[in-house]
């Protein structure tokens, strides 16, 4: 057996993991499954590249760094374009998730991130058309690093990236108030207003964190793979069942789910068939939460 | 007379819109004082309190807190002005560690003084001390009070209000938390309380209010209260009114 899917799965994994993220603490602190967090992603991509176009208007061909396909602009329009999609949720949130909310149906706000998701999608085939668009067309020579399994420097350098950054994530939620704030809110929002917690300010701070994490996916996608307007929307099903795997709520939880329905689709892809890629990550999804409902690292309610 | 902490005037307050709860009620606490609301089930005890706490929308009436208007101030500004509540249920984060559940309500200390904050409240609390790294959720009922009035009064209140802190506890428990309270004010810290078990509450009060019908209809020195008449008659009496009916049902 070839164990190339290691390394597809890894990256799969990530970027759903990453992805997973914003989903699991959207539904545990605002309480609703946000169907448009797919749609951050195509948004971040595409706002990701017009900064690298920007950039590249002003300062002209600028060179790539060494083994990778991408140079500086790249990165500085990463963290800008995190920076506008953490405010594009910002923004969704006050003109229509937080009217909504206030008004208490948890459903109704659910339909609302649907019709948000088509809507941000049309936008962006409007925008720029949904012909396939790509960060760099330069084509990279993966290296052989043993068992078969090769590997390209930028898949290294979005490994290491997704790491570091699901490592800061899980300190910001365990070691700073912030952190500690938002887990109180998930678990008792009353109370966490009694305690002094400024809830609105704590569901602007999810909402920028799910939003820049959101980027950070759908420019992997765009590096890896192609930028597209559906890009985000097709990462929807594995997203939210990577966060419901991993137990709702949980970050590392949501990572090792998404690490999880990642290797099982490269996996399935080379075992069993392209077709069944899809199917197999229900199938897990469904395996677990008839042993354990509540996810790997969920925990049960009172 | 010493100084008011609280001062309660013409309260009205209700969840929905002319349908008020509490309906005028005038209440004082004084520097350093116990104070206890008493009154049968549905004279709006807890909603009194809530409202003074902010999570009861107030229709009329003033709340001062050293003299300076907080009346219908959002709940999570009421702890920056002084003014500390505990609920009487689901006042603890239970997924939370015991010290994660007494650091999350320190955000307005300056961030160097939370340690040694913290420990202050080991000291008083032990029992505390010793499962710090426990989740909250599987404290047992005395401790999870222990935690959430530690959790109070780890920003330092003006003045501690808790909703009925005895509620559901086992008898051993219930003296071991009014006890406590007695002890929290021996500190120098101002309470006020609405309590069920008002025999155990008046032991450890100063003075008292009996609610009736949303109103303070009655009032006095709680040692006096329990023995008093009119108490017998607006409280107690309503509750032997109730055994009469069941017994002769």
């Amino acid at each position: 057996m070839n164990l190339q899917f290691v390394v597809d799965g890894l990256l799969a994994g990530s970027m759903i993991g990453l992805g997973a993220i914003g989903v699991t603490l959207t539904y545990s602190i605002l309480r609703f499954s946000n169907f448009a967090h797919g749609d951050f992603m195509a948004w971040g991509a595409y706002a990701t590249l017009a900064v690298v176009g920007a950039i590249g208007a002003i300062f002209g061909k600028i060179a790539p760094i060494a083994p990778l396909s991408f140079g500086w602009p790249l990165i500085v329009a990463l963290i800008i374009g995190m920076a506008a999609t953490g405010l594009l949720a910002l923004a969704l949130d006050m003109v229509l998730f937080a009217r909504l909310r206030a008004k208490g149906q948890a459903i109704i706000v659910v339909m609302a991130s649907f019709g948000a998701s088509m809507a941000l999608r049309s936008l962006l085939e409007f925008i720029f058309t949904s012909r396939p668009t790509y960060f760099s067309r330069a084509i990279q020579i993966a290296m052989p690093i043993g068992f078969g399994i090769r590997i390209t420097p930028d898949q290294i350098a979005l490994l290491l990236l997704t790491a570091v950054l699901v490592l800061g994530v899980h300190l910001l939620m365990t070691r700073t108030q912030t952190g500690r704030s938002m887990q109180a809110l998930s678990q008792n929002a009353a109370l966490a207003r009694i305690v002094g917690i400024d809830v609105a300010r704590v569901v602007r701070v999810t909402w920028i964190i799910g939003g820049a994490l959101a980027c950070v996916a759908g420019v992997m996608i765009g590096i890896l793979i192609q930028i597209r307007p559906f890009m985000g929307f097709e990462m929807l099903l594995p997203m939210f069942a990577a966060a419901i795997l991993g137990g709702i709520g949980s970050v590392p939880g949501a990572v090792l789910g998404g690490l999880i329905i990642g290797m099982a689709e490269a996996a399935a892809v080379q075992l069993i068939g392209a077709e069944w890629r899809a199917a197999v990550s229900f199938i897990i999804l469904m395996a677990v939460l008839f042993v354990r409902p509540i996810g790997l690292f969920g925990v049960r309610e009172r | 007379m010493s100084q008011k902490v609280l001062d309660v005037r013409d309260l009205e307050a209700g969840y929905e819109p002319g349908v008020p709860i509490v309906r005028g009620a005038s209440i004082t606490v004084d520097q350093g004082e116990i104070v206890v609301v008493l009154g049968p089930n549905g004279a709006g005890k807890s909603s009194l309190i809530k409202a003074i706490a902010g999570l009861v929308p107030i229709t009329g009436g003033t709340v001062l807190l050293d003299g300076k208007n907080i009346t219908a101030s959002p709940a999570h500004i009421m702890v920056r002005l002084g003014l500390a509540f505990v609920p009487q249920t689901e006042n603890i984060f239970p997924l939370m560690s015991v010290e994660d559940n007494l650091r999350v309500a320190c955000g307005i200390l300056r961030p160097r003084e939370v340690p040694a904050r913290i420990e202050e409240m080991y000291a008083a609390f032990p029992d505390l001390a010793r499962q710090r790294r426990t989740a909250a959720g599987n404290l047992s009922g005395g401790q999870r009070q222990m935690l959430a009035v530690a959790r109070a009064l780890i920003v330092h209140p003006k003045v501690l209000v808790l909703d009925e802190p005895s509620a559901g506890l086992s008898p051993k428990f219930v003296a071991m938390v009014l006890e406590m309270l007695a002890g929290i004010r021996k500190s120098g810290v101002t309470i006020l309380l609405v309590e069920q078990n008002a025999k155990a509450a008046l032991a450890i009060g100063d003075r008292a209010y009996v609610l009736v019908e949303g109103k303070e209809r009655h009032q006095g020195v709680a040692s006096e209260l329990w023995n008093d008449p009119v108490v017998a008659e607006l409280y107690l009496g309503q509750r032997r009114l109730d055994l009469g009916q069941g017994s002769a049902a």
